[in-house]
């Protein structure tokens, strides 16, 4: 075996994060997909314009300058609002700005953008003669989203969704320049003291090919699960 | 000449962050990163065709070895292969008595490797997807025609191939271009390094990182329509008709 120099727990905490980034991220991506599809699809004008900024402007600037943006700038900023309140409100709180946070909001909100586009092909997809007949059933708005929009969206939108987790868990490994201890950080770090790059970095790189492939295998499955009923599609 | 630069810096004038000295170091950022870009966009194209090919390539030993190197290069992240690059480069026996060492101790080099062979894998598999779904009509076509596989491959399939492959690869481009800044962390003062020391500097980090982000923006931006551009021309014949 790889005499990991007593860096083993570490690496191996360093990965729980790395997981727990990137599942919270997708979670928040998701979410903030959705609602962008929604946006995009959405009658009113505003909504639509505010949508396509948000995508458009999140496409086009790094990751890193993002992340780091609101890594720097938002402990500032959240200074100045806790200031604001003890100031004006005498209301005396600390919140304190970690990296953790400031990853998963940055991951999420970038790969909400990705997701939105991803979605909104999907939900054009659905025929809308099935929202229709869910309509004329009775069911509400929440119900035909629940029943029959999302489940058929799905099946448009996994391989997109698939592609798009790919891409965010790489993207995880930046958070370690923002000085998140996951299991890049823990792996340069490692890499530094010992001299020895190999022994450290290339098992991270296993992990990440471990984690993708787990992930593929996930994905297949789901697949078929939303696939039922268009068999051989 | 006198008169540009008075009205320059009066411009500046009373502008703490944005001085000429701090422009310059985002100029130099810029040049870098464009620099680190391009030249890794054109040497991951010139091996990733070859390699697109041996990976269409019908018999499994050719194509299996090429497809393990883009399996890799595209499931590990692009900072992995920068640091292994980076830190690992010391380690190639005699490196450092050869006559590479001066050119491989700066960063830019080791980024420079990275950043191609990772493009390079990318760009790969975009070209095979584009070889792949060449028509079978074309391919019949040239076979009747008596064509070689090598004067097939030159004249049928790559320049439709590369035409298909247009849209995709200039997704990768900008890809490239918002990947590059991961340079910064090797100590390589490109765009996003340069926003990184005003930052550090002024403590001003609104100021550092939007001006380079819409450095960025426009440069993403500039690439687009720069496709759009090469899209319209060279995709003209498949076009919808109108009336």
């Amino acid at each position: 075996m790889i005499d990991l120099q007593g860096y083993g727990p570490r690496l191996i905490e360093g990965a729980g994060v790395t997981v727990q980034l990137a599942v919270l991220s997708l979670i928040l991506a998701i979410i903030l997909g959705l609602l962008t599809a929604s946006a995009k699809m959405s009658r009113n004008w505003l909504l639509r314009r505010t949508a396509t900024v948000y995508t458009t402007l999140i496409r086009g600037v790094p990751d890193l300058v993002l992340m780091m943006l609101l890594f720097f700038g938002g402990q500032i900023g959240v200074n100045a609002i806790s200031d604001m309140l003890y100031y004006n409100y005498d209301i005396d709180i600390y919140i304190n700005f970690n990296a953790f946070a400031a990853g998963v909001l940055t991951i999420g909100f970038i790969f909400g953008a990705y997701m939105g586009e991803t979605f909104r092909g999907a939900f054009m997809a659905v025929d809308n003669g099935q929202i229709e007949a869910g309509k004329a059933y009775g069911m509400s708005n929440g119900l035909v989203f629940r029943r029959i929009r999302f489940p058929q969206m799905m099946r448009h939108a996994l391989p997109g969704l698939s592609n798009n987790w790919m891409v965010l868990l790489k993207t995880t490994a930046l958070v370690s320049v923002i000085g998140l201890t996951d299991m890049v950080r823990v792996a340069a770090e490692a890499s530094r003291a010992t001299h020895e790059p190999f022994t450290f970095l290339l098992p991270v790189a296993v992990v990440y090919l471990l984690i993708a492939s787990v992930s593929e295998w996930i994905f297949a499955r789901l697949q078929k699960h939303y696939d039922i009923g268009f068999g051989g599609q | 000449m006198l008169d540009i630069s008075t009205w320059f810096n009066d411009l500046l004038a009373g502008n703490v962050i944005f001085t000429a000295d701090t422009l310059g170091y985002y100029w130099e950022g810029l040049v870098t990163t464009t620099q680190l870009v391009f030249l890794s966009l054109v040497a991951g194209l010139i091996i990733a065709v070859p390699l697109a090919i041996m990976r269409s390539s019908k018999h499994k030993w050719i194509s299996l070895p090429v497809y393990f190197f883009t399996y890799v290069f595209r499931g590990t992240p692009l900072l992995i292969q920068l640091y292994i690059i980076y830190y690992g480069v010391v380690f190639i026996d005699g490196i450092q008595e050869s006559f590479l060492w001066p050119v491989l101790r700066e960063a830019f080099y080791p980024a420079l490797i990275a950043f191609t062979l990772n493009t390079a894998a990318y760009t790969t598999e975009i070209f095979r997807g584009a070889i792949k779904a060449t028509a079978k009509g074309e391919i019949e076509a040239a076979r009747a025609y008596g064509m070689s596989q090598n004067l097939m491959m030159r004249r049928i399939i790559l320049p439709s191939a590369f035409r298909r492959a247009l849209p995709a690869y200039g997704n990768e481009v900008i890809f490239m271009l918002h990947a590059s800044a991961i340079a910064s962390v090797v100590t390589l003062m490109d765009l996003t390094g340069a926003a990184r020391f005003v930052y550090a500097r002024y403590y001003a980090p609104f100021e550092a990182f939007l001006f380079v982000a819409a450095i960025y923006l426009c440069l993403t931006f500039a690439i687009l329509f720069f496709f759009r551009y090469l899209e319209k021309r060279l995709l003209a014949h498949l076009r919808p008709q109108d009336a």
